[in-house]
């Protein structure tokens, strides 16, 4: 009984150290193509480690490589996107706090189908939206701007930032809010004072989620960006996909870790919100 | 509705201030989702090519649509997609979410490791498995060099395999978000349950498979939900492992609309087919967002 159970357990711990292994190849092998040669990329093999350690495909997929006509490396497309992702991320998380306030303290008749209306948001696929909003976006004279994306990212976010906020903002009692109109606050200092403090969890929650979001779309990137107002994303496939005579692989692999570092470090330091945020949508509590 | 606001109790600013809050949220949503679906709508019964137009054509666009072969090889292809995609995830996120749950050492350590894909982008998967998975040096040169030579891998480059590449690099990516969901409905399961089979004497693997996946099934279903709307919306990872390619034979519904409307200068069939999607997603959300609002209220 005691043999069949260490054989089950070492069984156990192969298989789940098998699938860490499935799960981090990718990453090291970016990591070490991204620091070899070319030559030595031709030579060994993808798993090998790399002989010598050279950082010039990172310089230049950072400043040098081409993303289709131009040659100015990932610099500019990287900084697109940090002008993009803050007010996007500010103004949508702002605006979600706002609803899932109205919507679970201060409900109204039709408020109910209010959210309803607001969460089908979350589910429409984007392609049916892109043509009127190409339209819409240069009548506003935002065509092809990161202020442009920034607006579309926050039309679109407001769904799920209004759902997380909604659905956590329920589980704050409403004894709570009673009590405080008893004593005379009004809508703004109940939120300030009382819910906005218990807010700091949902916050984390749906800060780290529209960054992460924003940070890695490339549908409306693509769409609604050109030249010298694209995304990280934009910029990273155009370096993959340039045709030039010699295919560097390193300078990718360089160019796609440059574009996952944010989110990676985000993850990493904040990775238990993060799972919280994709599993809040999912599993009722 | 436990706070809802009598006309008597408070002032009229009060009583306004809500909606006031919440109207550019809600108008929002009303002309950006609700006013761009009827617009794209009717886009596609016009006869806008290049540019729009807004002559009546009737279901002139569908019925280009339907003649389109290419469409109805991205029809197929998320048809393929999307069932490996989510079998896939499914089972592999299951399984790992079973075998976290026996208390291992390293939980947080392996669970960091098998859900960090999720914070990268799809370009940067497709990027990644596009080095990996390329004929020339990638995996099949590393088997090349363990002494199989005659071993080939070229599915990258191969219009019949092409699809199958990105259901590989999508199962990479979405497989750990199925363990983390799965792991936090075991969580919530009472373990007196298990302890009371266990005394019965039933084994670990039958109780898993008699008692706990059944009581998961709303997580089941709704993860479920998630990967079929996220093979759906599946965009950029085509875009950069294959690029829809070679040929269009890894199109999916969401580059083909992409490159009609975006590319090709076929607006009318890219709104034909931007609508086919939505009523596809109309289809499975709708029931289900019924049934959970409904649900939510009576608990």
């Amino acid at each position: 009984m005691d043999n069949q159970n260490k054989a089950w357990r070492f069984a156990l711990y192969a298989v789940l150290l098998y699938a860490a292994v499935y799960y981090l190849l990718p990453l090291y092998v970016m990591a070490t193509t991204s620091v070899k040669s070319m030559d030595e990329i031709r030579a060994g093999n993808l798993i090998a480690l790399p002989m010598s350690i050279t950082f010039d495909a990172w310089t230049k997929a950072w400043s040098t490589a081409c993303t289709g006509v131009e040659c100015g490396g990932l610099s500019r497309y990287f900084w697109n996107s940090v002008q993009m992702v803050i007010p996007a991320v500010l103004i949508s998380t702002t605006l979600g706090a706002l609803n899932g306030y109205v919507l679970s303290k201060w409900r109204f008749r039709g408020s109910e189908l209010t959210f309803a209306l607001i969460l089908f948001g979350v589910f429409i696929p984007f392609q049916v939206v892109l043509l009127p909003m190409a339209q819409t976006l240069g009548w506003f004279g935002l065509a092809r701007s990161v202020g442009g994306l920034v607006f579309v990212h926050v039309v679109f976010g407001i769904a799920s930032t209004t759902l997380f906020f909604r659905n956590y903002y329920v589980s704050i009692p409403d004894e709570l809010i009673k009590a405080a109109r008893l004593d005379g606050a009004g809508f703004w200092r109940i939120f300030l004072k009382i819910v906005l403090p218990m807010s700091t969890p949902i916050v984390m929650v749906v800060l780290i989620w529209q960054f992460t979001q924003i940070w890695n779309d490339f549908l409306f990137g693509v769409v609604f960006s050109s030249g010298d107002s694209q995304p990280i994303t934009v910029g990273l496939n155009n370096l993959a996909n340039t045709s030039t005579s010699v295919k560097e692989y390193n300078v990718d692999m360089a160019a796609a870790i440059i574009a996952a570092l944010p989110t990676i470090i985000v993850y990493v330091l904040a990775g238990k919100y993060f799972v919280r945020g994709l599993t809040a949508g999912a599993v009722k509590g | 509705m436990s706070s809802y606001n009598g006309p008597a109790q408070y002032g009229f600013a009060e009583r306004w201030l809500p909606r006031l809050v919440l109207a550019p949220s809600f108008l929002l949503t009303l002309v950006f989702v609700y006013g761009f679906i009827l617009w794209n709508g009717y886009l596609s019964f016009t006869t806008s090519r290049l540019l729009p137009n807004y002559e009546w054509a009737g279901l002139a666009q569908y019925v280009t649509l339907f003649e389109n072969e290419r469409w109805w090889v991205a029809v197929k292809n998320l048809f393929i997609f999307g069932g490996l995609f989510i079998g896939g995830a499914m089972a592999i996120g299951i399984l790992l979410a079973v075998l976290l749950d026996q208390k291992v050492r390293q939980e947080g350590a392996l669970r960091t490791i098998y859900l960090y894909p999720m914070a990268l982008s799809f370009i940067v998967t497709g990027t990644a498995w596009k080095w990996m998975l390329n004929p020339g040096l990638g995996l099949e040169k590393l088997v090349h060099d363990w002494g199989f030579t005659n071993f080939t891998f070229d599915w990258l480059v191969n219009p019949d395999m092409s699809i199958y590449t990105v259901v590989i690099a999508g199962i990479w990516q979405s497989s750990g978000f199925v363990m983390a969901l799965f792991l936090a409905g075991l969580r919530g399961i009472d373990d007196s349950i298990i302890k009371a089979a266990q005394i019965d004497g039933a084994s670990l693997p039958r109780i898993y498979w008699k008692i706990v996946l059944p009581a998961l099934r709303p997580v089941f279903f709704s993860t479920l939900m998630i990967l079929a709307h996220i093979a759906i919306k599946s965009f950029d990872l085509v875009m950069a492992l294959t690029g829809g390619g070679p040929g269009f034979s890894s199109d999916v519904p969401a580059t083909f609309m992409y490159s009609m409307a975006f590319t090709r200068g076929q607006m009318g069939v890219g709104a034909a087919s931007a609508m086919m999607m939505l009523m596809t997603v109309a289809a499975i959300v709708v029931p289900y967002l019924y049934s959970e609002l409904r649900g939510s209220r009576n608990g």
